[in-house]
C-alpha cells in the first residue's frame, strides 16, 4: 500500500437524498464506503474489478460501478442506492415485476441489476429484448439464466409507455 | 389424510400453483442479509496467506513485518491452527479403495496447490489484514508438480503423496453383460474421445463465514453461506473438539451456491478455529481471486467412449473409459470420487440395452480440489452418451430423434434396472420426446435448416435425452460413514393469532425453498400461504436435516412439510371438534377457518381457536390434547434415488468464418414428478440450462504445466451473460414418485445436465456436412475452426 492510500480526505455528498460528510481513506472504494461506513448493504461487492455489476449504484444520474469509483471521487456527488430508490418509490413497478416474474433467485445480483435497468428505463421508450440483453451484458447473474429478468424489464417498459401515451 | 391432487378445485389448492416467494420482496429492496452484511461487536477480519506454488515444502514463516501493520491482531501458521483443529480425511466406505491423505485447515509442512491457505492474518479491518498478509514471508522450496491428468499414473510422474503409494485416488470398473462379444458382432461401432473442461461455480456472493466463540456460554455460532448447516455443525464440533450441541450454524441469505457451498473448506474451518482461540467474532469473505483458486472446481474429465448398434439402430453396447483429476485432496466429507462414480452410473441412462462397461479413474494432481457442483457428473455422462448416440445415428443414416425413440425405455416398462444397475421407478422418455417435438416443431426446423443451408447459413439442431438423480437416500453418503442427513424434518405450529410457523431443515439458496414450503404447509393446514412464516437455516431452531443438495429440497423437505402440516391440521380439528361438539372428521380447515366439511359453512376462525387454546384452556375438557405443534420427518426408502428424466434441444448457428456459435433457441421438457410451483420449477430449469450453456461454450479454468492458474478473474474466466443467452421454452410431463404423498422429485439440476450435450450435438449437426466434429468443451471459436481445418498450426 502506498503512502498516498493512507491519506484521509474530507468529502461531502448526498446519499439517498441525505447529506453526508465523512473523512475517508484515499483508497476507500465507494461501495465499501456505502456498505462499511454508512451501513447501506444493498449494493454488493461481487468481483471488485468492475466485471460482475453487483455493486452498481446511481451517481449523478448514471449507473456506476461502486467498486471502480473511490469514495473520494464522490465528493459533491448525488448518490442513490437501492435503499433510497426503494424509499422514493421510483422503481416500485420494476421491483414488483421482479417479484411477480421471479426475476431473482439468490438476490445477490439484484440491486446492481435494478440500478442498471433503471438507467435503461430512464431513457424512455420500449427497448426490444436484444437491446435489454445488451444493456445488461455487464451484470452477471448465475441463477436465473436472464430470461425472467428480460421479461420483467420488457413488461415494465411496455407498461410505462402505455401509461405515458394513455 | 390425503390430498386429491387430481382435483384442481379442491379447497386450499396451493400445491401446483405459482405462489410468490415470501423472501423475494426483501431482496429486491436491498434488505437481504448475507454474511458480509453482518457486523458484530469486536469483530475481527481474517485474510489468508496462500501458496503461490502448486507444490512446495513450507520452511520458516517470517511474520515480524506483517505484525507491525497497524490493526493487526494476530498471525497464525498451520502448526498453530493444528493445535486446536484436527485434520480430516475425505473417504467413504462404499467407494471402495478411495484414498486421500489427512488435510489440515492451514497447510502444515507442504502446500499442494496454488491458493492453498498457509497462514492467517487477523486484523481489525480487512484492509489491514490484506496489507499485512502481503508482508508475511514464507520460505517455500518448490517441489515437482503433477499437473497432467492422463500421465498422472505413469512411472515417470512423481507420486504426489508418497504415503498414498501412487497418484490413483479411486478407480471403479462396472461391467454388465458381454461387452466385447457385443462389439465384435455389431453392425456398426462408433468411438470418440470427449473432454469437459475444469469449471467452477462462480457464485456471485463469494464464500463467506462469520464465527463467534463465546467462552462464557461455551457456545460457537457461525453465520455461514452454506447449503448444509447441520453438516457444518457436525464438522465444526468434531474438528474443534466441541460438543455438537454447542455449535450453532445460521444460514441467512446466500448469494448463490450450486454445490459450491456444500463442502468443507480449509479456510472456513480455520476461521472457526481462530474465533475459538481469540474468543471474538472473526469474519472471512473470499475475494474473487480466492474464489477461483479455492472454491471447488469440477468437470475436469477426459472420456473415451464406444457404442455398438445393429442395423436398425438398436444400441447393443456401450464402453466408457472416464478419467478425472481431482486436485491434491479428496474434498471433505462428500469426497471427490462421486463425480467419476456418477459418470459410471449415468452413461447410457435413458436407453434399454444390455451390455455395458464403464470405468472411472480418479487421480491426484497439484491443482485446486474438485468436488460436487450442480448436476454432478450428469453433464459429462449425458454429453458422452448423447454424443455417441448422434454419431451412431449419423453412421447408419438415421435421424437422431428416431434412433432415440428406438432405444429409450418404453414409458410403461417401469420399474426397470439399467445396465449400470440404477433402479428407475417411473420415467417418461417417450412422452417427453413427443412433447418436445411438438414444442419445437422439429420437422419445421429441419426444413428451415435445409433451406438456409442452401444459402450458406449453417444451423444445427441438437437433441439430448437425460436422466437426473434426485431425492437421495442414505445410499449417497450415509452408508459410507458420512454424517450427512438424507432425512429431513419440518415442525409446524399454530400461534394464538391463527398464523402458522414452519421450521424446516432444508435451506433457501434462492431456488424458492421457502415459497415451496409455505404453499405446501398452507395447503396441508388449510390457510392462505401469506399466513405461513417459514424459517430455515438455523441448526438451533429447525429440525435436523440435510439442507440443499442433489435436488432434494422439494422431494424430501416438501414431504416432511406436508406430513407435519397434515398432522397439525388433525390436532387443530381435534380441539375444534371438542369446542364445536362435532366429530372432528366432519370438520375441515379452509382459508383459515374451521368449516363443516360437507357444507363448507364457516364454524370458527383459527384465531378464535388459538385464543381459547392459549389463553382460556380452562374452558376445554381436561385431558384434551391441545398440541398445536407437530413435527414429521421424511426419508426415502423404496429406491436409493428418485430418478427424473427429460430431453433438451438446442437450435444454433455456426459462423464458419469466425467459428462463433450463436444460440438461437433452447427447449427443455422434463419430468420432476409433482410440480409444486410451476414458475419456480421453470426458472430452476432455465437457470440450470444457462449454467450448462456456460460449460458448453465458455467456461474453462486454465493452468500452465507448472500448475499456475492462468485465468483467475471474471474478465478471463467467461461466464454466460445476458446478451449471448437464448430464450428458453420449458415443458413438463408429470410422473409423481409413489414414495411420498406429495410425489415430488427434484428439478434443480436437469437444465445443467442436458444443455452441454444438446449444444454439442447441434454444433456437430451444423458441421457434419463439412466433415467436421467437436467433442472437447468449451466449443470456442478456435476449436471449431480447428475442427473445420481452418486453423492448422
Amino acid at each position: 500500500m502506498t503512502e498516498a492510500f493512507r491519506d484521509r480526505i474530507d468529502i461531502a455528498l448526498t446519499v439517498n437524498g441525505e447529506p453526508v460528510e465523512a473523512r475517508v481513506p484515499a483508497g476507500r472504494h465507494l461501495v465499501d464506503f456505502l456498505r462499511l461506513d454508512l451501513g447501506l448493504t444493498g449494493a454488493h461487492a461481487g468481483c471488485e474489478h468492475g466485471v460482475c455489476g453487483a455493486c452498481t449504484i446511481q451517481v449523478d444520474g448514471q449507473a456506476v460501478r461502486g467498486c471502480l469509483m473511490l469514495a473520494a471521487q464522490a465528493d459533491g456527488a448525488e448518490v442513490w442506492t437501492l435503499e433510497g430508490l426503494t424509499e422514493q418509490g421510483v422503481i416500485r413497478d420494476l421491483q414488483d415485476a421482479f417479484v411477480a416474474r421471479n426475476a431473482l433467485q439468490c438476490g445477490y445480483c439484484t440491486p446492481g441489476m435494478l440500478a442498471s435497468i433503471k438507467e435503461l428505463l430512464d431513457m424512455g421508450g420500449v427497448p426490444d429484448r436484444a437491446t435489454i440483453r445488451e444493456h445488461l451484458s455487464g451484470n452477471y447473474c448465475r441463477c436465473t439464466g436472464y430470461e425472467a429478468i428480460i421479461d420483467a424489464v420488457e413488461t415494465v417498459a411496455q407498461a410505462r409507455a402505455g401509461r405515458i401515451t394513455a | 389424510m390425503t390430498i386429491s391432487f387430481g382435483n384442481p378445485d379442491r379447497p386450499n389448492s396451493y400445491i401446483g400453483k405459482t405462489v410468490p416467494r415470501p423472501n423475494a420482496p426483501r431482496l429486491v429492496q436491498g434488505r437481504g442479509k448475507y454474511v458480509d452484511d453482518i457486523v458484530l461487536p469486536r469483530m475481527a477480519h481474517v485474510v489468508f496467506v496462500r501458496s503461490p506454488h502448486a507444490h512446495a515444502r513450507i520452511g520458516a514463516i517470517e511474520t515480524a513485518e506483517a505484525q507491525g501493520v497497524k490493526g493487526v491482531l494476530r498471525i497464525f501458521t498451520g502448526a498453530e491452527i493444528a493445535e486446536v483443529c484436527t485434520p480430516w480425511v475425505a473417504v467413504l466406505a462404499h467407494l471402495k479403495g478411495l484414498k486421500s491423505p489427512p488435510q489440515h485447515a492451514l497447510a502444515v509442512d507442504r502446500t499442494c496447490w496454488v491458493g492453498e491457505p498457509v497462514a492467517a492474518v487477523v486484523a481489525t479491518s480487512r484492509a489491514a489484514a490484506e496489507e499485512a498478509a502481503a508482508l508475511v514471508d514464507v520460505d517455500y522450496t518448490p517441489l515437482p508438480a503433477v499437473t497432467d491428468m492422463m500421465t498422472a499414473l505413469d512411472a515417470a510422474t512423481p507420486v504426489l503423496h508418497p504415503d498414498m503409494g501412487d497418484n490413483l485416488a479411486f478407480r471403479r470398473l462396472h461391467e454388465e453383460g458381454d461387452v466385447d462379444a457385443a462389439f465384435a458382432s455389431a453392425h456398426k461401432v462408433v468411438e470418440a474421445r470427449f473432454k469437459t473442461a475444469r469449471h467452477t461455480g462462480v457464485t456471485l456472493e463469494p464464500r463467506s463465514i462469520l464465527v463467534d466463540w463465546n467462552p462464557a456460554e461455551g457456545q460457537m455460532t457461525a453465520w455461514h453461506a452454506t447449503q448444509a448447516p447441520h453438516m457444518m455443525q457436525t464438522v465444526f464440533a468434531k474438528h474443534l473438539d466441541l460438543p455438537e450441541g454447542r455449535v450453532r450454524v445460521i444460514c441467512d441469505d446466500v448469494g448463490g451456491s450450486y454445490g459450491i457451498k456444500v463442502h468443507v473448506y480449509p479456510d472456513e474451518v480455520a476461521t472457526a478455529a481462530i474465533a475459538r482461540i481469540m474468543a471474538r467474532p472473526v469474519k472471512f469473505v473470499a475475494d474473487r481471486l480466492e474464489s477461483f483458486t479455492t472454491d471447488i472446481h469440477a468437470r475436469d474429465h477426459e472420456i473415451g467412449g464406444r457404442i455398438a448398434v445393429d442395423a436398425d439402430g438398436k444400441i447393443l453396447a456401450m464402453d466408457i473409459d472416464d478419467w478425472t483429476a481431482i486436485g491434491a485432496y479428496s474434498v471433505y466429507p462428500r469426497t471427490s470420487a462421486i463425480e467419476g462414480n456418477q459418470v459410471v452410473n449415468l452413461c447410457g441412462g435413458p436407453y434399454d440395452f444390455a451390455h455395458y462397461r464403464a470405468q472411472t479413474s480418479v487421480v491426484f494432481q497439484n491443482k485446486t480440489p474438485t468436488c460436487q457442483y450442480r448436476a454432478v457428473g450428469h453433464p459429462i455422462a449425458v454429453a458422452v452418451t448423447e454424443g455417441l448416440v448422434d454419431m451412431a445415428a449419423a453412421a447408419i443414416g438415421m435421424d437422431p430423434v428416431e434412433i432415440r425413440r428406438r432405444n429409450m425405455y418404453a414409458d410403461d416398462a417401469y420399474p426397470v434396472t439399467s445396465p449400470a444397475k440404477m433402479r428407475f421407478e417411473g420415467l417418461s422418455h417417450h412422452a417427453s420426446m413427443d412433447k418436445l417435438m411438438a414444442l419445437m416443431d422439429y420437422e419445421g426446423l429441419r426444413a428451415e435448416q435445409a433451406a438456409l443451408r442452401e444459402k450458406g447459413i449453417h444451423r444445427g439442431i441438437g437433441i439430448a435425452s437425460f436422466i437426473e438423480l434426485t431425492n437421495p437416500s442414505p445410499f449417497m453418503y450415509g452408508i459410507g460413514g458420512a454424517r450427512i442427513s438424507a432425512q429431513d424434518g419440518c415442525t409446524v405450529r399454530m400461534d394464538p393469532d391463527g398464523s402458522i410457523v414452519a421450521l424446516s431443515g432444508v435451506t433457501e439458496q434462492g431456488q424458492g425453498t421457502e415459497a415451496m414450503l409455505a404453499q405446501i404447509v398452507a395447503e396441508g393446514v388449510g390457510v392462505p400461504p401469506a399466513r405461513v412464516r417459514v424459517i430455515t437455516g438455523d441448526t438451533q431452531v429447525t429440525p435436523y436435516g440435510g439442507g440443499t443438495w442433489a435436488s432434494r429440497g422439494a422431494g424430501i423437505g416438501g414431504e416432511a412439510a406436508l406430513q407435519s402440516a397434515l398432522a397439525l391440521k388433525a390436532s387443530i380439528l381435534e380441539v375444534a371438534g371438542a369446542m364445536l361438539q362435532a366429530p372432528s372428521e366432519a370438520l375441515d380447515i379452509r382459508d383459515g377457518q374451521v368449516v363443516d366439511t360437507a357444507t363448507g359453512e364457516a364454524r370458527m376462525p383459527l384465531e378464535e381457536l388459538g385464543r381459547i387454546v392459549y389463553f382460556r384452556g380452562d374452558t376445554l375438557p381436561k385431558g384434551l390434547p391441545r398440541e398445536l405443534v407437530q413435527t414429521r420427518h421424511f426419508i426415502t426408502s423404496d429406491y436409493p434415488f428418485a430418478f427424473t428424466n427429460g430431453v433438451q434441444a438446442s437450435y444454433l448457428e455456426v459462423d464458419t468464418d469466425t467459428g462463433e456459435v450463436k444460440l438461437l433457441k433452447h427447449w427443455c421438457v422434463e419430468d420432476c414428478g409433482r410440480i409444486i410451483n410451476p414458475q419456480l420449477v421453470d426458472e430452476q430449469i432455465r437457470g440450470g440450462i444457462v449454467q450448462g450453456l456456460g460449460g458448453a461454450l465458455y467456461e474453462e479454468i486454465h493452468y500452465d504445466a507448472d500448475g499456475q492458474l492462468l485465468n483467475g478473474s471474471m474478465a478471463d474466466y467467461l461466464v454466460p451473460m445476458a446478451a449471448e443467452m437464448p430464450d428458453m421454452i420449458v415443458g413438463h410431463v408429470e410422473t409423481p414418485t409413489m414414495e411420498s404423498a406429495l410425489g415430488a422429485k427434484g428439478a434443480g439440476e436437469a437444465g445443467t445436465a442436458g444443455a452441454p450435450a444438446a449444444v454439442m450435438n447441434a454444433i456437430n449437426d451444423a458441421l457434419r456436412p463439412m466433415g467436421a466434429q467437436v467433442t472437447a468443451m468449451p466449443f470456442t471459436p478456435e476449436r471449431i475452426l480447428r475442427a473445420m481445418g481452418q486453423i492448422e498450426d
